[in-house]
């Protein structure tokens, strides 16, 4: 019998997840519980995370950070992209400055971030933004100078404004890669917003795994840390979704389904 | 008194295009004092090997290159300098299809008009009608992917037509397709263009396109020079249609600057 491949898919993925908790479980067994807590005890405080307002207010808060995070370097990206694609003698100034910043590490950032700034949500907007921001320039660089010359000359022909060409053409092209720096930078950012709040926050989920951490309770640090695993793998399965349906012109070939 | 002939609608005077090559050592040039005028209602179809300079002519006219010396001038404009004034006048057909992926075919046709501020409800309407009329009823909400080459071809022509341009420049629009398909475009887009009376340049590498498509013929040799030119008249297109093929193939098998002849007066 021949399983539908997306069933198959999940049977595998479930397979192999029990086989994690059944080995955790059994590990909780032969260790003391503030190394191994039994696999209920963390589904309990997961689910007691999701359902008690002040703890998912926590949450929301991170998921906020994240997202005006990504979405200033998204911003920010796309204006120094978009200017370095059209006239490329301005990359040789910027790119240098932007490999500069990439080669930072998150934590450096947080430190500098909490000596040059006081308010607590610009310190941590700053952080995520300036970590984010040389990969989002360099993702929708390249989709801009993708830009097919075939297209482009086409589109000339009818001489639109500058605004119409950026909207008919230039849009259109570098939403694919768009989409996958969301994808990639989401991951990245959720890594980088622990480590803010942890040190330089008195909210969020970072802040909630330093309070597990004094009082040395493992499910509350991995209920907390799933938390931010789900967050991620929800957006990005939005992400997905509206990829799907944004490029859904694209053909697919049916040896690849 | 005796009436003025009026102004060509397309005249090149002297026109030299020269590109850098790309590793720095100097530079070619892809057409060399090239001279010539189009008349309002003509279809002109430029024939020449590969590499002969047709599609940078091509560009040159469309406003999309500039020259390095001469002049060309388009309705009274220089169409790269004054890029703008030319604003839904003229219709381009490419090699390729050169549809947008990401449109339905009816978006595709559309997209002139879109960018020439046309409401969307009247765009839409006109793209219909002209995706009718060249068969392709049925596939508007289809993408390009959905689509046969030909198929792709025809949406492009309904794209370059729908904004009603005064001309029509059209670089082998169908050399990559079957004959059969190229046939039957070739011969709708004659109607087409005649019904209308647009003015076209239809470059090409088939003669016998050339000869069916033209008005007139105008052949290139490398650095697009016109080496021959003939115009195409019903006595021409039948019994002295020979005559004229013969020789096109004599000018073309001649090698650019070798023995090439002096241009000859337009074959009546």
């Amino acid at each position: 019998m021949t399983l539908n491949p997306r069933l198959r898919q999940f049977l595998q993925a479930t397979a192999s997840t029990l086989v994690l908790l059944a080995a955790w479980q059994i590990a909780s067994y032969f260790f003391p519980h503030y190394l191994f807590p039994p696999v209920q005890d963390i589904v309990v405080r997961t689910v007691r995370i999701l359902v008690t307002w002040p703890e998912l207010k926590q949450v929301l808060e991170t998921a906020m950070r994240i997202f005006v995070g990504l979405a200033g370097a998204f911003v920010l990206g796309s204006l120094l992209a978009i200017p370095i694609g059209r006239y490329p003698k301005i990359e040789s100034y910027i790119t240098p400055f932007l490999v500069f910043l990439q080669g930072i590490p998150a934590l450096s950032w947080v430190i500098i971030a909490i000596i040059w700034f006081h308010g607590t949500e610009f310190r941590i907007a700053f952080i995520m933004i300036i970590t984010t921001l040389p990969a989002f320039t360099f993702q929708v660089l390249d989709s801009y100078r993708s830009m097919s010359k075939d297209l482009f000359e086409m589109t000339m022909s009818f001489r639109p404004s500058g605004w119409t060409l950026f909207r008919v053409l230039i849009v259109p092209t570098i939403l694919p890669g768009i989409l996958t720096a969301w994808k990639i930078n989401l991951g990245n950012a959720a890594r980088v917003v622990v480590v803010a709040e942890l040190v330089g926050a008195t909210g969020g989920v970072g802040y909630e795994l330093l309070r597990q951490q004094q009082l040395f309770d493992m499910a509350g640090a991995l209920a907390w840390t799933i938390q931010l695993v789900l967050f991620v793998l929800v957006v990005q399965q939005i992400i997905v979704w509206i990829e799907n349906w944004l490029l859904r012109y694209r053909p697919v070939s049916e040896r690849a389904a | 008194m005796q009436e003025s002939a009026p102004a060509p609608l397309i005249r090149f005077s002297n026109v030299t295009k020269e590109f850098a090559k790309p590793d720095g050592s100097g530079s070619f040039t892809a057409v060399d004092r090239l001279s010539f005028s189009i008349e309002k209602g003509e279809i002109v179809a430029v024939l020449g090997k590969t590499g002969c300079g047709k599609s940078t002519m091509f560009n040159l006219l469309a406003g999309l290159i500039e020259p390095t010396s001469g002049k060309v001038d388009v309705t009274g404009h220089d169409p790269f300098q004054d890029f703008n004034a030319f604003r839904g006048k003229i219709g381009i057909v490419f090699q390729n299809d050169r549809l947008m992926p990401w449109r339905t075919a009816l978006d595709n046709v559309v997209l002139g008009l879109e960018i020439l501020d046309a409401r969307r409800s009247e765009a839409e309407v006109i793209a219909r009608r002209w995706l009718s009329r060249l068969g392709l009823s049925g596939h508007e909400g289809d993408y390009p992917h959905a689509l046969s080459g030909g198929m792709r071809q025809r949406v492009s022509i309904a794209r370059a037509f729908a904004v009603e341009p005064d001309i029509l420049l059209c670089d082998e629009p169908f050399s990559s397709l079957d004959e059969m398909t190229a046939r039957d475009l070739r011969a709708e887009f004659v109607r087409l263009v005649k019904q209308a009376g647009k003015t076209a340049v239809f470059i090409t590498h088939h003669i016998n396109e050339a000869m069916d498509v033209g008005d007139r013929i105008m052949v290139f040799h490398r650095p697009a020079r016109i080496a021959y030119e003939a115009r195409m008249d019903a006595a021409s297109k039948g019994a002295g249609r020979q005559a004229i093929q013969d020789e096109i193939l004599k000018v073309l098998s001649l090698e650019a600057g070798e023995g090439m002849p002096p241009v000859p007066a337009v074959v009546a």
